[in-house]
């Protein structure tokens, strides 16, 4: 029979990444600097933790140096899309391209490497006690799945509720009426694409060190930051959103994985134990899903009137007139 | 924009650099820029090489005599280059639109499916000769390549719904539907790839001809390659020549002015990304009759993702396409026996970046004056 406790447990751990990447982009496209390079940060970020848990036993001093190197490669994305004012689409491509790339590269033989210390389990004492919630959400997990829960709350509290976010939001709706109030467009762009890089970063770290341990090259996110990048759209740029739609994604992961197992589904003999090849169809689930909350969404944004930051993807020009 | 501020109190740079906007853009300089970044590009790589501990002079000069060194791997490099030609202009077409058909890998493998499906399900019996049984193929290819930008096509036209992501997601689908087929009702005896299609349906190479013309033997280039040539000069055509091409320019210059002059952006967004699809569809139904032979999981060295690349730095010129194409086609060729793996894909990304850096250079006159 399937788990579901177990099912949801795991969901929690690898929707965390998801988390992790959509709140970095969410952070990056309200200040109005499109991100689609989180796929290319993410495999970096995952590379470097890695590395260094393998070459220096560190997996603490491994995610942050793979936030550091998500961050580095996102200040590229930065300084061609705001002071070039290259097409942010384009230069987001880049940044996957050189990601995948250099994270291949500098990566070469990690797969090979033998026991890797790697972040602990935790389980919180008290709360894990909770019937049925214990177990999914306190139990067993790694220390960043703690962090994702707190991570949700703070990113809607500093978007929404503080100064930075104010400014944050104004430079991605009307950056031209920020900057006439002092605001310093520029750097604040520049900061917000490294904290989305970051973020991305952490992400990565988080599925080479603990989600998924090892070094797959493309395959260990196998497309998970593009997901991200569909969940930032879908979230409509909201934190708790994104939240639902990361673990919603997580816990369909591991779903697609057990449902491969048993012998029988419910009460009916398992189509996908009995004929393994209809997993392929199950591994397209994630993605066909994606098009189809895009869909949804979209649909839902024309009905409420709600968007995509007014800025997004338009460079600010000082002394242009315009957004 | 400007950048003339004082560098550091006390002492100054002996000059100062403005950005001025240039009101045109001379025509040799498009060309100028993408051979600078591309030089700019192998210099960067080049390091980063070093840095892995690898030694670049060695790496270049390997690349170079394992792309372009002798006819054998030339003929190797434009057998690359074909597949990529067709991709590289189907995204051209579509970025021309400004729509970001990023889902060429997945049309392409489509565009395999379909073709192996006349073949494998088979739709035309077996013996049909090659006269009728190859354009069977390529009608099927380019056909289910334009389905797979029809959906996203549709959804990004009538719902706005990012083309960016669902062609993505479409990459993923498309591959997993093909292993499905590989794995499952066409596996050749529980391997993990079709049978070999019999020979009526292989597109003709040179070395079939090696009978009349003995120095033809063992060139495997196939006739793809013309899909490619003819695919540019169609492209060309198209973009520069029809009312089509005057719309498609009018959308992605200024969407807005082409809605109010009476442009039916939702019927040239579907009908493009069909196109787009199409093209890259035929890519497919190309690498397998001509190359593979069979279908299989492995049949792109990531061509879809490396067209983007290419119309970028042809600078979605579909002649350039051809060029570029040629010299992708060695990097893929030469870089598959080259460590780290990854060098090649590496190389891509950052010219790709180098060009899109160096189009700055298009907008703004860089003047360096002394103080």
């Amino acid at each position: 029979m399937i788990d579901w406790i177990v099912i949801l447990q795991a969901g929690v751990a690898s929707g965390t990444v998801l988390l992790f990447a959509a709140i970095g982009g969410i952070m990056t496209e309200r200040s109005g600097v499109m991100n689609l390079g989180i796929e290319g940060m993410m495999l970096i970020g995952a590379m470097t933790a890695y590395k260094t848990a393998v070459v220096l036993g560190q997996p603490w001093l491994g995610l942050l140096l793979a936030m550091l190197a998500a961050g580095a490669l996102s200040l590229l994305h930065a300084v061609v899309s705001i002071h070039l004012q290259a097409d942010q689409v384009v230069s987001g491509l880049a940044i996957n391209f050189v990601g995948i790339g250099l994270s291949m590269v500098l990566g070469e033989g990690l797969s090979k490497a033998g026991a890797v210390s790697l972040l602990p389990s935790i389980t919180l004492p008290l709360v894990s006690d909770i019937p049925i919630l214990g177990p999914i959400l306190f139990t067993n997990h790694n220390p960043m799945t703690y962090v994702g829960y707190v991570l949700t709350p703070a990113a809607w509290f500093y978007i929404n509720r503080t100064r930075p976010g104010l400014h944050l939001r104004a430079v991605g709706e009307h950056p031209a009426a920020a900057d006439a109030l002092g605001i310093n467009v520029y750097r604040l762009r520049y900061r917000y694409v490294f904290v989305g890089g970051l973020l991305a970063g952490l992400a990565g770290g988080t599925i080479s060190l603990a989600v998924s341990p090892g070094w797959f090259s493309e395959l260990t996110t196998s497309g998970q930051g593009w997901i991200a990048v569909g969940l930032v759209i879908f979230a409509q740029w909201n934190p708790w959103r994104a939240a639902a739609g990361a673990y919603m994604f997580g816990a369909l992961r591991r779903l697609i994985l057990d449902l491969q197992g048993p012998q029988t589904l419910l009460w009916f003999a398992n189509p996908f134990y009995y004929m393994p090849k209809l997993g392929f169809f199950l591994q397209m689930l994630p993605y066909a899903l994606v098009i189809l909350i895009l869909f949804i969404g979209s649909r839902e944004a024309l009905k409420k009137r709600m968007g995509a930051p007014a800025a997004l993807g338009v460079p600010y020009i000082r002394g242009e007139r315009g957004l | 924009m400007s950048a003339d501020q004082p560098a550091a109190r006390g002492w100054r740079l002996p000059f100062s650099i403005s950005f001025e906007q240039r009101m045109t853009t001379p025509k040799w300089l498009p060309a100028l820029t993408s051979i600078g970044s591309l030089i700019v590009a192998f210099m960067i790589g080049g390091g980063v090489i070093a840095i892995a501990g690898g030694n670049p002079f060695a790496t270049y000069a390997h690349l170079v005599k394992a792309a372009f060194g002798d006819i054998g791997v030339f003929n190797d490099t434009l057998v690359k280059a074909s597949p990529l030609m067709l991709v590289g202009l189907a995204c051209a077409l579509a970025f021309r639109m400004k729509l970001w058909n990023i889902g060429a890998e997945g049309q392409f493998f489509l565009g395999a499916w379909g073709a192996s499906a006349v073949v494998l399900a088979p739709l035309l019996p077996r013996d049909t000769p090659g006269i009728i049984i190859i354009p069977a193929m390529m009608l099927a290819g380019f056909a289910c390549g334009a389905l797979w930008g029809f959906i996203p096509g549709l959804l990004k036209a009538k719902f706005n719904v990012n083309e960016i992501i669902t062609t993505l997601m479409m990459n993923y689908i498309a591959v997993s539907w093909v292993l499905f087929w590989v794995f499952g009702e066409w596996s050749e005896s529980g391997f993990q790839m079709s049978p070999m299609f019999p020979r009526n349906t292989w597109l003709p190479r040179l070395t079939d001809y090696a009978a009349q013309i003995p120095q033809l033997a063992g060139l495997t280039l196939h006739l793809g390659i013309l899909f490619g040539v003819i695919g540019s000069v169609v492209v060309w055509f198209i973009i520069s020549r029809s009312r089509w091409g005057y719309e498609i320019r009018l959308i992605g210059d200024n969407k807005q002015a082409a809605r109010y002059a009476g442009v039916n952006i939702v019927r040239n967004t579907v009908f493009m990304m069909m196109v787009s699809g199409g093209i890259a569809g035929l890519a497919g139904m190309a690498e397998i009759s001509g190359v593979v032979h069979r279908l299989q999981g492995a049949i792109s060295s990531n061509y879809g993702f490396t067209g983007i690349i290419i119309a970028w730095l042809a600078k979605l010129n579909p002649f350039a396409v051809i060029l570029v194409s040629v010299l992708f086609g060695g990097l893929i060729q030469a870089g598959r026996e080259i460590q780290p793996s990854g060098v090649p894909r590496m190389l891509q990304g950052i010219i790709l970046f180098c060009v899109i850096a160096s189009d700055v250079l298009l907008r703004y006159r860089i003047q360096i004056t002394r103080r």
